[in-house]
């Protein structure tokens, strides 16, 4: 009888103390605001509201603008850890789009796009969240532009994450010659693939069922 | 089987040869084998017959163990209902004999009375004297015979009496009026007599119906005390009711339970967080689930201390103020969770309406989060039936107490089938084995026709030698 009692006990407590893989979610957004690219930025508006919709208690959700230079936490236009509290949750979630909107009315297109920067701190954030799930949305035409001195030939590592690209929209030059198009498209997918991570192009924002 | 075939030049011959070979083998191990596959047939048979005997025996014991809990608890039941019954009776007899001393002084101050006003009826006033009439006669005379003096005094005497006749009219119609005024003060007091003598005959109808149907509840008693096969059938057939009435009872309990389990789960999240886990369950879920096992475990603790159901026998044999201050110490700790309950309900619908305002936020739709005019329908809904069922479940007990004292017996009777039929198959198994061996033997037979046939012959010309000898 104790050593049914005592194989009970042990069985309950081995299963209370052993570590649980977190089941959370985190999100990093970045947005592009450089040049003509800024006209676009409801759509994002419109992609951070579902994305809101999506996350649950304890998820991490940050948006971030790219610009000339990303890799910077004044980038961060907004970020949130949702709380346990289901009240909690919707409080935060209203707050969130009220940041967004402010962002959205205030955006000021910058001259140059430093989309691995940002691609860095989202890596950085995500990392120091520690959540289950890592996903990051590049909103932007992946046309990236760096202001010169700025070093970014650097492998990102992005083994257990998600990238998503987001209204990847064609440009003028592309046009012209889709080759460049296509060879965009195909050097960030290698990119990211190259160090673990997994890539998605979602163009379609009335299909956004699957983004999470 | 090329080297068989090839023990002669002839494959035919061969084949002849061996077929020969082995009906003659065959034949001579015949009594063996026989004797070896009876051996094994009864053996078997034997064997499941023992195993159907062992079976059948336990059977026994479990119809008997089955009887014995079933006459127990039918013993059980039936002298709770006498005693619920004595109890009534005593009721009866304490309100209505207790002021039985006041009702035969009510009744003999009736009768008392009514005696005697009868006696003051019954006088009547003297009638007006017989000579009246000889006096008229002397009046009428005197006036014709013109004496007319003692006209005179005749018709003063005439006068007077007629004066006298008249007060001793007056005097009787007085005396006839206090007569029927007396009587008529009687009445209130038949009344009165005849309404206590219904009030009286009507308990005591009530007693002799309470005691016809104790009588009733005697036999039956005396049946399950004797073991009488009438009173196991009834013992039997009302458990197997009561079991599937209870079951289903439960059923609709369990129903009652899930309902209040998903209007307090939601809420729960606020309290002890949306997202940890116990054991791979959500800590609100089991939070929810623990307020209402505690809700249903209070709830068997108010029945046993009111005495209504018997599960804990520790509860019904206490003294009765402790057992007083446990109703209301079980009662009031239900009254604090189905005052809890109804807040969660109500925190449930507020967190509903903050869900749909901020998913109306999120779709852009700032018109949809205004709340209906009627919202407070479904709130008020909520938190009456938070609070509601923890009450409602508080009757759990009673089926639940049915069902345990029925389940015993059903299982039990289940056993007893499960058994009967176990050992039907054993001993059919058994049968089958022995008759098995019977074919075995006759299939064995089979190929050896021919030497079995050739010893029939030789049996039956040596029986005919003999009987020719003998005679």
């Amino acid at each position: 009888m104790n050593k049914t009692l005592f194989t009970t006990l042990c069985v309950l407590l081995a299963s209370c103390s052993g570590e649980h893989q977190p089941t959370n979610t985190g999100v990093f957004m970045l947005v592009d605001t450089s040049g003509t690219y800024t006209e676009e930025i409801d759509k994002a508006e419109q992609i951070i509201r579902y994305t809101l919709s999506r996350l649950d208690a304890t998820d991490s959700f940050a948006i971030a603008r790219i610009d000339t230079g990303s890799f910077s936490e004044k980038d961060i236009v907004a970020k949130v850890s949702f709380d346990d509290r289901p009240s909690a949750v919707n409080r935060q979630k209203r707050v969130f789009v009220q940041q967004v909107s402010e962002f959205v009315e205030n955006a000021n297109p910058s001259p140059y796009t430093d989309i691995t920067g940002g691609l860095l701190q989202a890596v950085e954030f995500l990392n120091e969240k520690g959540t289950g799930n890592k996903t990051i949305l590049i909103f932007s035409d992946l046309k990236e532009d760096l202001e010169e001195g700025y070093v970014r030939d650097i492998d990102v590592e992005l083994g257990g994450f998600e990238v998503i690209a987001l209204n990847v929209t064609k440009l003028r030059s592309d046009n012209i010659d889709p080759r460049e198009y296509l060879g965009r498209l195909e050097e960030w997918q290698g990119r990211v693939e190259k160090t673990g991570g997994q890539w998605r192009v979602i163009n379609d924002l009335d299909g956004l069922e699957g983004l999470l | 089987m090329s080297f068989m075939l090839s023990i002669t030049p002839w494959p035919v011959a061969s084949a002849l040869l061996w077929i020969v070979l082995i009906v003659a083998a065959l034949y001579l191990i015949r009594g063996t084998a026989h004797k070896t596959i009876h051996a094994a047939a009864h053996a078997l048979h034997r064997s499941f017959k023992v195993a159907s005997k062992a079976v059948t025996r336990s059977e026994l014991k479990l119809a008997e163990r089955n009887r014995d809990v079933l006459l127990a608890a039918g013993r059980e039941a039936k002298e709770r209902i006498i005693e619920r019954e004595f109890d009534r009776i005593n009721e009866t007899v304490r309100k209505d004999l207790a002021n039985y001393s006041s009702l035969h002084r009510a009744l003999s101050e009736s009768i008392d009375r009514i005696e005697k006003d009868h006696q003051e009826a019954v006088d009547v006033p003297p009638d007006p004297p017989g000579w009246t009439k000889a006096v008229e006669a002397v009046a009428e005379m005197s006036k014709n015979d013109g004496s007319y003096q003692v006209g005179n005094i005749l018709a003063d005497i005439h006068k007077s009496l007629q004066k006298a006749h008249k007060d001793a009219m007056s005097a009787y119609h007085e005396a006839s009026a206090k007569r029927h005024h007396l009587l008529r003060r009687m009445r209130p007091d038949w009344r009165k007599i005849q309404q206590k003598l219904n009030a009286v005959g009507k308990s005591v109808d009530s007693l002799l119906s309470r005691s016809v149907t104790i009588d009733r509840h005697m036999q039956e008693y005396e049946d399950i005390v004797h073991a009488r096969d009438r009173a196991m059938s009834i013992l039997s057939s009302s458990s197997l009711v009561n079991f599937f009435v209870s079951a289903f009872v439960l059923a609709i309990a369990i129903g009652g339970a899930t309902i209040n389990f998903s209007l307090i789960a939601r809420p729960m999240a606020e309290m002890v967080g949306g997202t940890s886990l116990i054991g791979g369950f959500r800590t609100a879920d089991i939070a929810a689930l623990v307020i209402i096992m505690v809700e249903i475990s209070m709830g068997l603790f108010l029945m046993e201390s009111l005495r209504i159901t018997r599960l804990f026998p520790v509860i019904g044999a206490l003294p009765d103020k402790t057992r007083v201050r446990m109703i209301w110490i079980t009662f009031s700790i239900l009254f604090l969770l189905a005052s809890v309950e109804a807040g969660l309900a109500y925190m449930r619908e507020v967190l509903l309406h903050d869900e749909l305002a901020t998913s109306a936020l999120l779709r852009g739709e700032i018109g949809a989060t205004a709340t209906g005019e009627y919202m407070w329908i479904t709130t008020a809904a909520q938190m009456g039936m938070g609070f509601i069922l923890p009450f409602a479940l508080v009757f759990v007990a009673i089926p639940l107490e049915t069902f345990v004292q029925s389940l015993r017996t059903v299982v039990g009777l289940i056993g007893i089938s499960l058994m009967r039929m176990l050992s039907l198959s054993l001993r059919l198994l058994g049968s089958v084995f022995l008759y098995l061996g019977v074919l075995l033997k006759q299939i064995y037979d089979l190929p050896l026709f021919v030497p079995l046939w050739l010893e029939d012959r030789v049996n039956r010309r040596a029986e005919e030698v003999g009987l020719t000898g003998r005679v």
